[in-house]
Parts: structure tokens; C-alpha cells; sequence
């Protein structure tokens, strides 16, 4: 098992994608199917641009084996109050800030969901969310 | 991967070297090491790029060639030029004057590559309206590109054009002609000026090719040596033939920056040269991180041909020369005095069907092993490795970074001694000897450098 861990900083949009390339250049490495790097690197991706717009920043946590690889994306934003809702493609809470620089277009949970083998999100709201993800390189 | 790929021009005359890094420091692959104070090179990480040619201090990086004299094993001797070289000549010298050199050293026909540049551009245009799918499509025509594409980025090779070079369409035209003019294809030697090192590499080693379509290369700075010191020693002039008229005033511009792309009209295109410039832009197309985009002309040299490491002079006054000259044949084009459509063309048919490459195939340089838990294992191997490095990518280890030396100890290509650091740390704890150091660093770095220069001097 090999363990990382990146920071991502609030509103920080210019540094967003820095923990995903750093995933793909791993991932190349071994040897993974280039389409599946591409959908990790989608889905960690959108998760980074999450916390950099809604979510104060945070801190990705990434675990890596043989067999998987999982990306725990963890921060101390407001919350999601209706997870139903933010998985709908569109739905968004972006401010117009946030959306005037190309970003919350609603395409980030779905977007996420789409490109890996599981997901789970554990949100309450004024405490913070944890979006964890697995990809199995197998599958 | 120690299967041997690929041919290399690029080599480096140990007598010469003295290993300063730079070549190292600069390489974008990090493919070069020092060894026992000299630069060598690792082969299967190599694109032929021309980068440590560029900033070796010593010249001892040199770019191999075929012997001129190579040109007397065939009777009829054509060279191919590429407009560029007619763009290193100071503008009192005029293109009849090159083209009656060249004949006068020893070829029958002079002709010029980007004759069939505009053929070459139908065809990559038809292609890429013909796989929407695959898009961006990148062109193939820089050769470095095709070999970076193909160790650093694998995951975009099918995004490579498969169409054959301009010099490749030229070539086979030529011979054609010359065979139905009664030559026999033996007695035929085609040879080709480059301006680059990779160029060199791909004609003799073409990707996904078995034969190559020239018989030999030159190299543009030789070549520019025998024109000009021709042209200074004649008294007088004999205009003996005029140039050519083969190339379409937008094809004389082909290898600059921008040549191809200001040929076709795709909504999303860019052109981008120097080969840093390239794999940043790369990583982002790999990501997907730019939507429809459509065409991408990929160039490893910085304006392109025109800063090729073999060509003679500044790159922006070449490449001034060469707009100029394109200008001037736009102006004659307009005029009347000369057709835009060229006889190569009335070939049209044979060459397309010969257009094609063979499948450009992935070899990545980035794969640890391709068993995954082999790969995880040297991975795991590296991260501990490099944790316990300092980052300072000091280049003593003998490797650009302090990376490259984690991953070159994970596949026994090196020791962790070999760190200055590392062995600070173990003489400190008395399980390294201060003359066991030594001899490591005489290993890296060879005995001259590792003297006693203190006492001595």
C-alpha cells in the first residue's frame, strides 16, 4: 500500500489539477489501461475543483495498492444539504464568481460518479464532507 | 526494455567531454547520465531531440552522418533539400547559384523537399475529417515529436497522423520518375539534407516503416560548408541551371512554425515548438483538459526547422528569409509567372496510395514493468528511496535528479552511495570510509576530477 497526501487551498483555482496529474504520472507508471488513468484523473480532478470552490479547501488523501486505487477528498466546507440533488447533472450551488471563471457548470458529482467503480459521500451540513472514490484496475 | 528501438544520430565523443551536465541537466527525457566523467546516453529513453547538442559547451555531442562520398555508389545522384537550407544563405546568394553548386559537386538532380508538402496536407486534412473520433490529431511531420509521443505520452499515439513525411512522398516521386526514364532502381541513390538529428534517426529507422524511402542523409551544416566555400572561391558564375520551380509559395514555409497549421482551417488548432513547450501543452491534451480541439502542430525545435541543431546561422534570420522567398513566389503566383499546380501532382494517385505508415506503437518509457505488481513493487521501491534523498537535485550522483537516481537504484542501475549526501551521512557513522567515497565518486565523475588540486596547486 503506498499513501499520499495533497492540500488543497480555498479558491485556489490556478493550482487546481496538481494532485491529479500528480496521480496520472503514478499511475503510468504502472502500466494502468490509459482510459482508466484518464477517468481517475476526471474524477479526482472534479473533486479537487469541489473543494476549491464550495468546500474552504481540504485535503486529498490517496491509497494506492496492486489492485485499486482510492482517493478520500476531505474538508471542512459547508456541507451538501441535499445529495440527491448535487448528483443531478446541472444542479449547482456555484457562486457567479466561481462560474464567470469556467467553473460550476453542476457536471462535478455526476461527473465523479461516472468515472469510478465506487463512491461514497459522507456530508453533514456546517461540518464538512468526505467524497471517497475507488477505482479497481481490474474491472 | 533493453531491446534496442531505435537508431540514434545523436552521439557523444568521449575524447571530447568532460562532463559538466549540462547535456543532462537539459535533456527533457532526463536520458543522459554521467559515467565515469562522461555524458552517455540511455538509448531506449533518447527522442533524438537535439537538446544536449544544442547546449553542450564542447562539442562533443555530434550528430553521426552518412560519408559524402557514399553519394559515387549510385549513378544517378539526387539530393533532396529542404527549403530551409536555401534559407541559411546570406541574400546576396542567390537559389540558382545553391541549386548550380550542388550539381556541380557531384548530383545529377536537385530537388526540393517541400515539393510535395501540399500533397502531404490534402491528405493529413483528409484524415483528420475522416476520424473526428480520434481528435486532436497531431501531426507526425516533426519526427522528435512522434518518438516523445510515443515514451512519454502513450496514451496519445493514436492520435498521431499516419501519413507519411514530405521527404518521404518527394523521395518516392523522384525515384518513379527516374524509373520510367530508364534508371535502374539500383543505380538510383536519393539523399536527403536534414537539418535535425531526428530527422536522421527517422530515416533510418522509420517508425512503423521496414524500409526507408531515401538512400542516404547529409547534414545541413556539412552540406552549407561545401556549397558556400564553392560559391566564395568562384571568380565568376556560370549560371548552369536555374532553381527548380517545384514548391507552392505556402509549402516553402511548411517547416516553419505555423506551416501546416495555416494550411488547413480547423476551428481549434494550434502550433507550438520547442519540445518543452510541447509536453506542457501535452499533459493538458493527455488530460483532456481542452475541449474540441482539433489540430495540433507539434514542433520539438524552437521555430521549428529553422532553429533545427544542424542548421547554420540564427533561426529568426532563417526563417525571415524564408517568408521573404515565400512572399516573392506569392507575388509571382499572382502575376501569372508561375502555376501553382505542380507536376508532382499529376502523381497525385501513386503517392496517395503509398501515403500511409504502418501502426505507430506505444513504448513507454514511464512503464516500471509491465507486470503491475512487478511495477508496484519497483514503485514502492523508488518512493522509499527518493524519501530518503534530499531533493537538492544536485546532479553529484551522476543523474539529473534526485528521482532519476531513486529510479536508477530501484533497477540496479546505481547505489544510493552514489549520493554525496548519503555518504556524508555514513562516514559520519563510520560505515563508509572517506577513500571508499572517493573511489564511488571517481566512478561518476573519472580519476582527473577527483585529483588532489588543493596540494597540487
Amino acid at each position: 500500500m503506498m499513501h499520499t497526501e495533497f492540500t488543497v487551498v480555498e479558491g485556489d483555482f490556478a493550482n487546481a489539477g496538481k494532485a491529479s496529474s500528480e496521480i496520472k504520472k503514478t499511475l503510468k507508471q504502472l502500466n494502468i489501461d490509459n482510459q482508466k488513468i484518464k477517468k481517475i484523473v476526471v474524477a479526482v480532478y472534479e473533486a479537487e475543483v469541489n473543494a476549491i470552490a464550495h468546500a474552504y479547501g481540504g485535503t486529498i488523501f490517496v491509497d494506492l495498492d496492486e489492485e485499486k486505487i482510492c482517493v478520500l477528498i476531505k474538508d471542512k466546507g459547508p456541507g451538501i444539504p441535499d445529495i440527491a440533488r448535487a448528483m443531478e447533472k446541472g444542479f449547482s450551488t456555484a457562486s457567479a464568481k466561481v462560474r464567470e471563471m469556467g467553473f460550476g457548470a453542476g457536471m462535478g458529482l455526476p461527473n465523479i460518479k461516472n468515472n469510478v467503480d465506487e463512491l461514497d459521500i459522507q456530508t453533514e451540513v456546517g461540518v464538512g464532507t468526505e467524497i471517497k472514490m475507488i477505482v479497481n484496475f481490474n474491472s | 526494455m533493453n531491446e534496442n528501438y531505435f537508431y540514434h544520430a545523436l552521439r557523444i565523443n568521449h575524447k571530447i567531454c568532460f562532463g559538466c551536465t549540462l547535456c543532462m541537466r537539459n535533456c527533457p527525457t532526463e536520458a543522459i547520465r554521467v559515467r565515469n566523467g562522461k555524458a552517455t546516453i540511455y538509448e531506449n529513453k533518447c527522442v533524438d531531440c537535439g537538446e544536449c547538442y544544442k547546449v553542450c559547451p564542447s562539442g562533443a555531442v555530434y550528430v553521426a552522418e552518412d560519408d559524402f562520398q557514399s553519394i559515387y555508389n549510385f549513378k544517378h545522384r539526387v539530393v533532396l533539400m529542404p527549403s530551409v537550407f536555401l534559407g541559411q544563405f546570406p541574400e546576396d546568394i542567390k537559389a540558382s547559384q545553391v541549386y548550380s553548386v550542388i550539381t556541380e559537386i557531384g548530383f545529377n538532380h536537385v530537388f526540393e523537399v517541400e515539393a510535395s508538402a501540399f500533397l502531404h496536407t490534402i491528405l493529413s486534412n483528409k484524415y483528420i475529417r475522416e476520424h473526428e473520433t480520434k481528435k486532436p490529431l497531431i501531426s507526425t511531420f516533426c519526427p522528435a515529436i512522434v518518438r516523445l509521443i510515443q515514451v512519454k505520452f502513450p496514451a496519445l499515439v493514436d492520435n498521431l497522423i499516419p501519413i507519411k513525411a514530405p521527404v518521404d512522398f518527394t523521395a518516392i516521386y523522384i525515384r518513379k520518375k527516374l524509373i520510367e526514364e530508364g534508371a535502374n532502381p539500383e543505380d538510383i541513390g536519393i539523399f536527403y539534407i536534414t537539418p535535425c538529428a531526428a530527422k536522421i534517426a527517422a530515416t533510418k529507422s522509420p517508425v512503423g516503416e521496414d524500409v526507408s524511402t531515401v538512400d542516404g542523409v547529409l547534414n545541413m551544416d556539412t552540406m552549407y560548408n561545401i556549397v558556400l566555400k564553392e560559391i566564395k572561391q568562384k571568380k565568376e558564375f556560370n549560371k548552369k541551371i536555374t532553381a527548380n520551380n517545384d514548391v507552392t509559395s505556402d509549402c516553402v514555409i511548411f517547416s516553419l512554425t505555423n506551416g501546416e497549421r495555416r494550411l488547413n482551417n480547423f476551428k481549434k488548432s494550434f502550433a507550438i515548438d520547442e519540445i518543452h513547450n510541447v509536453i506542457e501543452f501535452l499533459e493538458r491534451v493527455e488530460d483532456d483538459d481542452i475541449e474540441d480541439l482539433d489540430f495540433l502542430e507539434l514542433r520539438a525545435c524552437d521555430e521549428s526547422c529553422a532553429g533545427g541543431i544542424l542548421t547554420c546561422g540564427n533561426r529568426f534570420l532563417i526563417n525571415d528569409r524564408m517568408m521573404q522567398r515565400a512572399k516573392k513566389l506569392a507575388e509571382r503566383e499572382r502575376n501569372g509567372e508561375t502555376s501553382r499546380r505542380k507536376a508532382i501532382m499529376n502523381e497525385r494517385e501513386y503517392l496517395t496510395q503509398n501515403s500511409h505508415v504502418g501502426k505507430i506503437k506505444p513504448r513507454s518509457m514511464m512503464v516500471l514493468d509491465e507486470d503491475r505488481s512487478v511495477a508496484f513493487q519497483k514503485l514502492t521501491r523508488i518512493k522509499e528511496i527518493e524519501s530518503k534523498l534530499p531533493h537538492t537535485d544536485c546532479n553529484v550522483c551522476g543523474a539529473p535528479s534526485c528521482h532519476a537516481l531513486a529510479e536508477d537504484v530501484a533497477f540496479d542501475r546505481a547505489n544510493m552511495t552514489d549520493c554525496v549526501f548519503m555518504q556524508r551521512n555514513l562516514e559520519k557513522r563510520g560505515s563508509l570510509k572517506v577513500e571508499e567515497s572517493v573511489e564511488i565518486m571517481k566512478n561518476i565523475w573519472g580519476e582527473d576530477k577527483l585529483k588532489d588540486y588543493i596540494l597540487n596547486k
